[in-house]
């Protein structure tokens, strides 16, 4: 071995040494450190993946929606409009789309109904997803019961459910023939939900929506890139409550990180002292705190980030769930495929492990520079 | 008797080896996963579905992409939003 390699073990090995003496210390600093590491890691791993998982499931979605909007609210929008958009150049079809909410009031659940645009269904039957088919207990061929909106009930018969791999599209949902929901949710004839437009070309169908929007200023065009950015926003980690969090663990970091920084405490002053009274020069010092920093931050950085790759990728993210269920019953049991953004996880490792590097190195170069009977004193 | 830096080592190697190991396995499974999330995504194609049924409480969070500027508020445009999963899912902004 390199006498310069030697130096090097013999000085990890007295500070690992010396970090065994502080060895409940060095416990809870490695526990908040990977704790830190591990809500950052599990936000950044849950967000992107979902963030993935939408941009591909959401991929085949309708070219362009078209809503009427009447008093800054989603209104249903009357058929006419469906005959002038399809006039537009560059459309190659207008679709009427029927779809509502419906609320389950004994189970408290709230169901997404939409009609089918094709014959895939008969009248009278219903295809649902696998977790409103799992809380109704439900399955193929049984009967299913909803509540018109003129007060009577209506009967159908499950003749699909979903598959659960399909949960996150579809675990509320039930799809119907347009007739069913119409007469259900007593929609007056002539009008739809919506209008989903396929456009020939896609590099035309901004200029599509902007047709669209001359010819009927009380429309909302929304295109699929805004559905995708929709998703982009949401799962970005700077949105709604992952920025609280994120931000707590970031705050906290940099809380513990300055305690760390504005100063050591006696026993470590004194330790300093001693070492430069035995011969030890200031730059061994810095080495054995190098060490040290690198040992508790490589620890924890790897603590935290195996565990949030298993929290979210092998257990579908248990600790995110009660905030995404809120209220609701009904909640899809999906596990995310585990896309990582390894640019991410590389700032993840510069942002925590870096500072607490300089952290632990700058207090004891100021301490190991002054006289080391001061040290010893515990003077400043 | 090992000494206490060849123990940190093994152990800080095994970790590394167990990250890296992760990442191979994030990269299969991703692979093997792409062929059925484009099947649920042909299938979110024929059926019309524009968002993902994440949450299911308001009309909001489970359609983001559809919903209005003022469905966070429901039928009280002076009432604050209530919804848990508000917190996750913004009401839409400006397009």
């Amino acid at each position: 071995m390199t006498p310069a390699l030697d130096r090097q073990r013999n000085i990890l090995d007295f500070t690992l040494s010396s970090l065994l003496r502080r060895r409940g210390k060095l416990l809870s600093l490695v526990f908040i450190y990977s704790t830190v590491v591990f809500v950052l890691a599990s936000i950044m791993f849950f967000t992107h993946a979902l963030r993935r998982e939408a941009q591909i499931l959401l991929a085949d979605a309708p070219e362009l929606v078209v809503q009427r909007m009447v008093g800054g609210r989603h209104d249903p929008i009357p058929l006419e409009y469906a005959v002038a958009i399809s006039e537009i150049r560059g459309v190659s079809g207008v679709q009427p789309r029927f779809w509502g909410y419906y609320y389950d009031a004994d189970l408290g659940a709230n169901y997404t109904l939409q009609a089918v645009s094709d014959n895939s269904l008969q009248t009278g039957n219903i295809a649902i997803g696998a977790g409103l088919a799992q809380l109704r207990g439900l399955g193929n061929g049984d009967a299913f019961s909803l509540w018109g909106s003129d007060g009577q009930p209506r009967t159908f018969t499950v003749s699909r459910v979903f598959s659960p791999a399909s949960d996150l599209l579809t675990t509320d949902l039930i799809m119907t023939t347009e007739g069913d929901l119409r007469e259900l949710f007593n929609f007056s004839k002539g009008t739809a939900t919506d209008l989903s437009v396929a456009v020939r070309n896609p590099r035309e169908v901004q200029t599509v929506a902007e047709r669209i929007v001359e010819l009927f200023p009380d429309c909302r065009p929304i295109t699929r890139e805004d559905i995708q950015r929709t998703y982009t926003a949401v799962f970005d980690w700077r949105s709604g409550i992952l920025l609280v969090t994120a931000s707590m663990a970031i705050w906290a970091f940099v809380i513990f990180s300055w305690d760390r920084a504005s100063g050591i405490s006696a026993s470590e002053r004194q330790e300093i002292g001693i070492l430069k009274s035995t011969g030890w020069a200031t730059e061994d010092i810095l080495l054995l705190k190098l060490w040290e920093g690198i040992i508790v931050s490589l620890t924890s950085f790897l603590l935290g980030l195996i565990g949030a790759y298993i929290h979210i990728f092998f257990f579908s993210a248990p600790l995110f769930t009660s905030v995404l269920k809120g209220w609701a019953t009904l909640y899809p049991s999906f596990r995310l495929t585990p896309f990582i953004d390894y640019y991410q996880v590389a700032i993840l490792f510069v942002l925590s492990v870096f500072p607490f590097l300089l952290a632990t190195i700058v207090p004891s170069w100021r301490a190991a520079i002054i006289d080391p009977d001061n040290a010893m004193r515990g003077g400043a | 008797m090992f000494r206490p830096s060849t123990i940190f080592m093994s152990l800080l190697f095994s970790g590394i080896c167990i990250v890296c190991f992760l990442f191979v396995h994030a990269q299969m499974r991703s692979a093997a996963d792409l062929p059925l999330l484009k099947k649920h995504a042909r299938l979110a194609g024929q059926l019309g579905l524009t968002d993902l049924a994440l949450c299911t409480e308001a009309r909001y969070t489970r359609h983001p992409s559809q919903s209005d500027r003022h469905s966070a508020f429901q039928e009280h445009p002076g009432a604050l939003e209530h919804f848990p999963t508000g917190a996750f899912i913004p009401p839409p902004g400006k397009k």
